[in-house]
């Protein structure tokens, strides 16, 4: 991985920019079972989260439905758009699953191929362990999903 | 007159300033003061251009602190002993540096603080509380510092005082009418900064504290961005209380000063208590000292006062005047290069205004910038800079604020361009 001073746009990859550009799943759900914000008050990011739960009788419901809303820099923004994406289509505890594994990811735990698997297109937000002051800005929407799956449960 | 030949003559003389600002100093020679200045960030020369945040420190004022904990350690005020009485005479030398840089008509009434937000707070916990009753207003403007908004709000909770707020043009001008027509009867402190630290707006001190003393209302400047880019006096200014920051002037982090008119500081009750602060105390009675040590309870920062006493020595060396000129030119030159790159915005754009290019861009997030810069070895600060209505006021959420000093050059300028153009490459 190129170093910050050989490359000082690394942390701006393709799939980093992607989701800046074109966010995912922003569009706000009517009747949400869960709605969590949170804030940074030192640099005014905002990170809101809306999750829905559906499924048929008898199995752990779904997150069907998923709105991911950050406003901020271009991380918290792909960070929000990424979170929304893997998060879409598991379970209460699945979702809680991959969290954690996206803040071992973030805090540099060697992590076994099946995880990284797991994680999918997130793998991408690693870069931005080379820029300590920017991982708040990439685990502020996590909290906010945290947080909304613990009032899911 | 100015003649080419004065550049050589006493340092601090008005007449020895050329017309042409950028040789007003040799911005070369300054930087040898400052060690930390040489050296690479992330593989390139660093650029400092966070100096509203906070400045670095020249070796005189390093040596003068370490001189102090190499050789005359002691607490001040207290012992017969020899190193006691040097603790202090250096600690009053200080004091008596605070005096003469702001014009103080008088040494005791130079309060030694943390800095700024502790200045602000002495003022509101100390003369706010004795004096202010329910439905009194404080004037403040738009863009203050959050540090002379909170504790008025504190105050508004307590006691039930009306914050009343200045508003400002969209160069970050204040509106002097509506100045004029909030101030009345109710009125009990207007309470302004000199230099906005996020738009770099100089407000017109000396007018409003005529308007205020009209009516015989005082006035407290917040002084954090001013007194360490041009010669600030304070009766010159008409300021009734007036604070300032070490840390932004070349001095430590720790230590500060509040002025106050002797009259004013005299009837007012201490803000803390302690040792130092009493003249007497038995379990039925305590005397409180005099000005300024009624003040100042407890072991002070000795090491933060003389350092900020070398910091003004170090300053005066150089001439405040001087410096004035020179970041005025530098200031020229960076609106200047910053206004041709296009999807630039800079915010604040006052006529009379310090060295503070805030700006932002349509297409990257302040973070994003701040982090492309940082790159580059370029040190800026990215965020609302503790002025969210400020921000508020141009509906964004966060600013890149370069901010610049004497030691920075035109060359730190062109640094700073060559990056907003990477920044564009990145984000288009």
């Amino acid at each position: 991985m190129a170093s910050l001073s050989e490359n000082p746009e690394a942390l701006y990859g393709d799939v980093i920019m992607e989701h800046y550009r074109s966010p995912r799943h922003r569009a706000r759900l009517e009747r949400p079972d869960a709605e969590t914000e949170e804030f940074n008050p030192f640099c005014g990011d905002r990170a809101n989260l809306q999750l829905k739960l559906d499924g048929p009788a008898g199995s752990p419901p779904l997150i069907v439905g998923v709105s991911a809303f950050a406003e901020g820099c271009s991380i918290i923004q792909a960070s929000a758009s990424l979170l929304a994406d893997g998060v879409h289509g598991r379970t209460v505890d699945e979702a809680a699953d991959l969290s954690q594994l996206f803040r071992d990811l973030m805090q540099g735990k060697p992590l076994p191929p099946v995880a990284l698997a797991e994680l999918g297109e997130l793998e991408a937000l690693e870069v931005v362990r080379q820029y300590p002051v920017r991982i708040k800005c990439a685990l502020l929407p996590w909290v906010a999903l945290e947080e909304g799956l613990r009032r899911l449960r | 007159m100015t003649t080419a030949t004065n550049m050589t003559g006493a340092p601090g003389h008005a007449a020895a300033i050329p017309s042409d600002g950028l040789a007003a100093l040799d911005p070369h020679r300054i930087r040898q003061d400052f060690p930390i200045l040489d050296q690479q960030v992330n593989g390139k020369p660093l650029v400092y251009l966070d100096n509203a945040a906070t400045t670095q420190k020249p070796r005189a004022v390093i040596d003068a602190i370490s001189n102090y904990y190499l050789n005359n350690n002691a607490n001040v005020h207290r012992g017969v002993h020899t190193l006691s009485q040097r603790a202090t005479d250096d600690y009053e030398v200080g004091r008596e540096a605070v005096r003469r840089f702001i014009n103080a008509p008088d040494v005791n009434e130079v309060i030694y603080v943390r800095g700024t937000t502790e200045g602000l707070n002495l003022v509101a916990h100390s003369y706010g509380r004795k004096y202010f009753k329910a439905g009194d207003e404080v004037i403040i403007t738009g863009m203050e510092h959050h540090s002379n908004i909170v504790p008025w709000q504190i105050l508004r909770q307590e006691i039930g005082i009306r914050l009343r707020v200045v508003p400002f043009n969209d160069d970050g001008e204040l509106l002097m009418d509506e100045y004029e027509s909030l101030l009345n009867d109710r009125t009990r402190l207007v309470s302004v900064v000199h230099q906005s630290n996020a738009l770099g707006t100089v407000n017109p001190i000396a007018a409003m504290a005529e308007l205020a003393h009209a009516r015989g209302i005082p006035v407290l400047v917040d002084a954090a961005q001013s007194v360490p880019h041009m010669p600030v006096d304070v009766q010159a200014l008409g300021a009734d209380f007036l604070t300032f920051s070490g840390h932004k002037l070349y001095g430590p982090t720790g230590i500060g000063a509040l002025w106050g008119r002797s009259d004013l500081l005299n009837d007012m009750p201490p803000y803390q208590s302690g040792g130092e602060m009493i003249r007497s105390v038995t379990f039925e009675e305590t005397i409180y000292n005099t000005l300024p040590h009624k003040f100042e309870a407890g072991t002070p920062d000795i090491a933060g006062a003389i350092g900020l006493g070398a910091a003004i020595e170090y300053l005066e060396s150089i001439g405040m005047e001087r410096i004035a000129a020179y970041e005025q030119a530098l200031l020229r030159y960076g609106t200047e290069k910053l206004g041709d790159i296009e999807g630039v915005r800079l915010i604040g754009t006052a006529e009379d205004k310090g060295g503070i290019l805030s700006f932002h861009m349509e297409s990257a997030h302040p973070h994003d910038i701040g982090t492309i810069l940082d790159a580059e070895g370029i040190a800026v600060r990215t965020g609302h800079h503790c002025a969210q209505p400020v921000m508020a006021r141009y509906g964004v959420p966060a600013t890149v604020r370069a901010s610049l000093a004497f030691y920075n050059t035109t060359d730190d300028i062109d640094a700073l361009v060559t990056a907003i153009d990477r920044v564009i490459e990145v984000f288009g």
